[in-house]
């Protein structure tokens, strides 16, 4: 019996290491990561820890939580899986296993005229915070390209410590294809009230370069000179390692509704996931902390005895975007129309499909998002009222029954 | 450096000694106290870092803190608190802070 290896230690990967122990998995549980670092909390990283210069990582357990579970930690690289054999490449050794779990993340899309660039940089994991925080020590007029939920974040913090940024985004608005319009609109005013310039239906044409320097984008009608570039355009999952082996991809590793992928023991969890959803009902990659602790927390329970169950849970999200706080419940597919409170300094947005709440997107106003996730974890739909007039409505109307 | 005790689940009881500036939940999280998940990392929005105050003074709880316990499903008290919200003071030594069920 080889246990379960794990490969990958980021919010899936050590959220799972910990709670196969406390489900009584009584194997070896072996976690491996490229890098070792203790792992660490990546939100920050786009919201505080720019900020401060003195600022360390956030740990998501003590190093003791690993030792007290008898996890073994190692630092490597999987460079290959060879399903049959039930074995994993890690740097040139080859490491048995009785269950194997991907948890190996996403990683961000790079612009291809951008590549090689000294001066342009994108956020996903602690080297890139420290390098992005290093380069601010010399720039001081940034350019964010891409006005999805990093983009924003960092906008934000980096307008806080006095920095001139433009966010550069392609559609008619901030957040298109995660937010409402209400959203975005206040999202944008806040933004623009902490002096972040947002060019809204930008397109780029060519950049200037000075060396391996990019010193302005240009546009069709002007030109944005710029220190530093940062680039949020979003997420992909990386999938040759699974897809060297057979694995069955998509946009990311395909798993059934229990996590299992199409090799016998391996499974897949958090951002690298493709996974069967079930407000969805068609497969998806989620990328949040929430989607990722709590696939890791049932793979656990699966490898642990218990019987096959889908993974079903309310997802849930935030963002931390300077001043504001948007947090969403649910996800908003297929959803047709909206109710909205809109009471000035908090918001509240509804997203149905048809008679079917399917997701609450809320700005500085956690009432609603915390009952949001108990209404939606109901089934139940509150009436259109109800909604209206607010959290403690809700919380009345979801007690009745 | 101020020491916390912090009673777990099962009702051990351990003393951390906290440093100011942090957070009660970033004190908990590296003793590794159990029952103390954090998994936001301190946004107020996960509630795996709630205990009840049994021992000393804490400022007021300001309104997203207070909003979110009440708005969270189960186990609230009057003495309730999101750890991760509550910045640690050299006054609060001697606090005992009870780690809520879930
Ligand atoms: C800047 C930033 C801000 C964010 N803010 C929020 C937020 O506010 N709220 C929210 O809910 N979510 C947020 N997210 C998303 C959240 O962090 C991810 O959904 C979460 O990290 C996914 O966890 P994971 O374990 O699937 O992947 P990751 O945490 O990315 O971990 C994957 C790990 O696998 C390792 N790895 C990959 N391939 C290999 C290999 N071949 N061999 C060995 N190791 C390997 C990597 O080194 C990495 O450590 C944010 C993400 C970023 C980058
Ligand atoms: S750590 Fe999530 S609410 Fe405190």
């Amino acid at each position: 019996m080889s246990g379960v290896v794990i490969i990958g230690a980021g919010h899936a990967g050590s959220q799972l290491a910990v709670s196969l122990r406390a489900e009584g998995y009584a194997g070896a549980v072996t976690l491996i990561d490229a890098s070792d670092v203790l792992p660490y909390h990546k939100p920050p990283l786009s919201k505080t820890f720019l900020k401060d210069p003195a600022a360390l990582p956030q740990p998501l357990r003590a190093a003791s939580a690993y030792d007290a579970a008898g996890v073994v930690r190692r630092k490597g690289s999987v460079t290959a899986i060879d399903t049959a054999a039930q074995r994993v490449t890690l740097d040139g050794e080859s490491l048995p296993y009785g269950d194997l779990v991907l948890a190996t993340g996403a990683r961000n899309r790079m612009l291809p005229d951008l590549l090689g660039a000294s001066n342009v940089l994108s956020l996903r994991d602690l080297a890139d915070a420290e390098r992005l925080r290093d380069a601010l020590a010399m720039a001081h007029s940034i350019t964010v390209i891409g006005g999805g939920f990093i983009g924003l974040e960092s906008a934000a913090a980096l307008a806080g410590m006095g920095k001139s940024v433009t966010v550069l985004e392609a559609a008619p608005r901030m957040l298109a294809r995660v937010a409402a319009p209400e959203t975005s609109a206040r999202v944008e005013d806040t933004l623009a009230g902490l002096g972040v310039k947002l060019r809204l239906g930008w397109t780029t044409q060519n950049y200037r370069r000075d060396g391996d320097r990019v010193t302005a984008v240009l546009g069709t009608t002007d030109e944005l000179s710029c220190d530093l570039i940062l680039v949020g355009i979003g997420a992909v999952a990386d999938t040759a390692l699974a897809q060297a082996a057979g694995i069955a991809c998509n946009m990311g590793i395909l798993t059934d509704a229990h996590l299992q992928t199409s090799a016998p023991h391996v499974w897949a969890i958090g951002d690298v996931a493709e996974t069967p959803h079930w407000q969805a009902g068609a497969a998806l990659r989620v990328e949040s902390v929430q989607n990722a602790t709590d696939q890791a927390r049932h793979l656990a329970r699966i490898l642990s005895g218990a019987a096959l169950t889908p993974f079903r849970t309310v997802p849930w999200f935030w963002s931390d975007i300077g001043p504001l706080k948007l947090q969403i419940a649910g996800l908003a597919i297929g959803a047709d129309r909206r109710v909205v409170r809109d009471d000035g300094a908090r918001l509240a947005v509804f997203h149905l499909a048809g008679d079917r709440l399917m997701s609450v997107e809320t700005l500085n106003n956690p009432a609603d998002h915390m009952i949001a996730r108990q209404v939606l974890d109901s089934g139940r739909t509150p009436p259109d009222a109800v909604m209206v007039e607010g959290a403690a409505a809700m919380k009345a109307w979801l007690a009745q029954g | 450096m101020p020491t916390i005790t912090f009673v777990e689940p099962d009702g051990t009881r351990r003393d951390v000694s906290a440093h100011p500036g942090e957070s009660l939940m970033a004190a908990a999280t590296r003793a590794n106290v159990a029952g103390i998940i954090a998994e936001c990392g301190g946004s107020a929005m996960c509630a795996t870092c709630h205990c009840y105050l049994v021992a000393g003074d804490l400022p007021e709880a300001e309104a997203l803190e207070a909003e979110t316990l009440e708005f969270v499903a189960q186990n609230v008290q009057a003495s309730s608190r999101l750890t991760c919200q509550v910045t640690v003071t050299d006054a609060m030594a001697g606090t005992v802070l009870q780690v809520a069920p879930r």
